[in-house]
């Protein structure tokens, strides 16, 4: 997946890219804004299944061209407000908005949106190459140009080698590439990915994480990435939207999002955090601020772990809240701490932050 | 200790496959006069067989059956299975509606057959109905004892074993696929002949098989439903046997066994059904 590679792809494209799909060209008159992707607007998205809410009421704009991963426990709505972009389900109340229009009653194929499933549904009887060009010949492409394009997709991922292989006799890193490829040979201006690094071995889904991302840039579309991984998300998105309970608890960069969780449930689900309830109100902690000293929260520890660099000691305060402190491993070794002892501990004031709910 | 695991099965189909199979054939070149038969290792019957134009006529007519049996139970097969696959969401229903399919194999076959009688006969309750609304002035003589009748108890009877083996092949096909072929902007047609067909092709092929081999085995069916007026080859062994001529019975079933193993050894030439076994 060299920068090269990509660049004659792109390069291709711009010449492709009008006889297969003309409607995806931006409009270059249209051009009171000059952004390389496309607003994505969810307005008041509602989905119901009978009498329980998925999501509800749900207001958000996705900013052009970034990376979002859309975070949350499972059954939170996030993999049902994926599909409502995507089309593949019914929107109950409300309406998504790409590129201006309102695409929220139009069929899958024709909303500029390309899904990537979480088991990457590959048609198992077709060719790698046929896969990728499955699109193109459901639209009619000939076989020559539609491979040629295939073809194009599969040295953007890398897979040229494999192309005439059948997916059943590929790897899961392999058949995410060829996934990615399929998902945007339809020239898509949002991709959307369902959990899609979670079939992958921890291994693979590092470098796989890396690749999606590059890719991203690459392409300068808009990724939405679904997952309950919040160490995925740090590491991969522009913007973070956190969900639960059918509601989007907090949306913001990664880094705010890390830095000033809003809610008890986001700054525990985020992790590295720990929630104090302190006479002023809940308060959260980053854990690598807190250090054992003698005089602060009185607590005593429950465990310690060792995980290299740092040391995670999970301790109770007397007033029976969980805190975890990690100690950079230097500091814990010169003066050693086992489960029991009584420590108290203590940060600087200022990186206490104060939860709004 | 591994022979001795497989002994009971190698038994089984030694006794009740193997046995019998090697009997026909050797009774096939045993010899026969009118009042008697005596063992010989001769070709005569299979002379006989091979030289008669009716042997011809019949394995035409046996296999013309065969043919339009097959493509209608597909047919109907075909769509009930991807109805029930694909319309009915939850498996309760499924379950349920597919148990209503097979409800009228609960009675026997041959009585389902009968059953058509009284319906198809010339004052049967079809042509009384029909005659009723004006739709015709006297009765239809094809509806029963023809190739129409015959046909039709045979999709009456054989449907089910086209059902079963594609709706099995179809419940193992991941949804998701579907939703990636319509994100793929596949219309609900492309999807089943993209999708849907090339993937359900083990299931129509154990199901054309079922079906091939009980229409091509048959002679009951053709019997009753054409009031003994068309022949397949089933009749012509069954007759054989009434008339004590064993050996060109055998040597007719041999001919009919080969036919069906060359017929079933094409068609698994283009389709593996190994993966549904």
């Amino acid at each position: 997946m060299g920068e090269s590679g990509f660049c004659a792809v792109w390069g291709a494209k711009d010449l492709s890219f009008h006889a297969i799909a003309p409607s995806h060209v931006p409009d270059a008159l249209n051009g009171d804004d000059m952004r390389s992707g496309y607003d994505l607007e969810l307005v008041h998205l509602t989905k119901r299944y009978g009498s329980t809410v998925a999501v509800r009421d749900i207001n958000h704009v996705f900013a052009p061209g970034s990376y979002v991963c859309l975070l949350g426990p499972s059954g939170c709505g996030k993999s049902s407000t994926l599909r409502m972009i995507a089309g593949h389900e019914e929107v109950s109340e409300g309406s998504i908005v790409l590129d201006g229009q309102d695409v929220s009653s139009l069929p899958p194929a024709q909303r500029g949106t390309a899904m990537m499933f979480q088991n990457y549904a590959l048609f198992p009887h077709l060719s790698v190459r046929d896969n990728v060009a499955f699109s193109l010949r459901m639209k009619g492409v000939d076989k020559p140009t539609r491979h040629k394009r295939a073809d194009e997709l599969l040295a953007l991922v890398d897979m040229t080698h494999l192309a005439d292989r059948l997916p059943d006799q590929l790897s899961g890193g392999q058949q995410q590439r060829v996934a990615l490829a399929r998902a945007l040979v339809t020239e898509p201006k949002v991709l959307l990915l369902d959990e899609p690094l979670s079939a992958l071995d921890p291994f693979l889904r590092v470098r796989m994480r890396t690749e999606l991302k590059k890719l991203q840039r690459e392409l300068g579309i808009t990724f939405i990435h679904v997952t309950h991984g919040q160490d995925e998300a740090l590491a991969l998105a522009d913007e973070i939207v956190v969900m639960n309970d059918a509601v989007i608890e907090q949306a913001g960069p990664a880094r705010e999002v890390w830095a000033a969780p809003r809610t008890e449930f986001v700054a525990r689900f985020i992790g590295g955090h720990n929630v104090i309830d302190l006479p002023e109100g809940k308060s959260t902690i980053r854990s690598d601020a807190i250090r054992l000293s003698d005089d602060g929260l009185a607590a005593t520890i429950t465990a310690v772990e060792y995980q290299g660099a740092s040391v995670a000691i999970s301790t109770r305060t007397d007033s029976g809240d969980d805190v975890l402190a990690l100690l950079p491993e230097e500091d814990f070794f010169k003066s050693p701490k086992s489960p029991g002892d009584a420590v108290r501990l203590s940060w600087d004031d200022g990186r206490l932050h104060r939860l709004e709910v | 200790m591994g022979w001795l695991q497989a002994a009971p099965l190698a038994l089984i189909l030694l006794a009740f496959l193997i046995a019998p199979i090697v009997m026909i054939v050797i009774v096939s070149f045993w010899g026969a006069t009118e009042f008697s038969i005596f063992p010989a290792f001769q070709f005569d019957n299979y002379e006989f067989l091979f030289s008669s134009p009716v042997t011809y006529r019949v394995f035409g007519a046996t296999l013309k059956y065969a043919f339009i049996t097959w493509a209608l139970t597909l047919a109907i097969g075909f769509t009930t299975a991807y109805f029930l696959a694909f319309h009915v969401r939850s498996l309760t229903m499924q379950i349920a509606l597919f148990l209503v399919c097979t409800i009228p194999f609960w009675t026997s076959n041959i009585i389902r057959m009968i059953s058509w009688i009284p319906f198809l006969g010339r004052n049967g309750i079809a042509n009384q109905t029909l005659i009723s609304w004006g739709v015709i002035d006297e009765p239809l003589e094809w509806l029963l004892y023809s190739d129409f009748s015959v046909i039709l108890a045979f999709v009456h009877l054989y449907t089910l074993f086209m059902v079963v083996p594609i709706f099995n092949t179809m419940m193992r096909i991941d949804k998701s696929l579907l939703e990636a072929a319509r994100d793929n902007g596949a219309s609900g047609f492309q999807t089943l002949v993209h999708v849907i067909i090339p993937l359900t092709k083990p299931g129509i092929m154990i199901g054309t098989i079922f079906v091939f081999t009980l229409v091509m085995g048959d002679f009951i069916t053709v019997r009753f439903m054409s009031g003994s007026q068309r022949a397949n080859v089933g009749r012509l062994i069954s007759n054989d046997i009434g008339l004590m001529q064993y050996p060109s019975a055998a040597a007719t079933a041999v001919v009919l066994l080969c036919t069906v193993l060359i017929v079933i050894a094409i068609l698994l030439r283009f389709v593996n059904i190994r993966k549904e076994l």
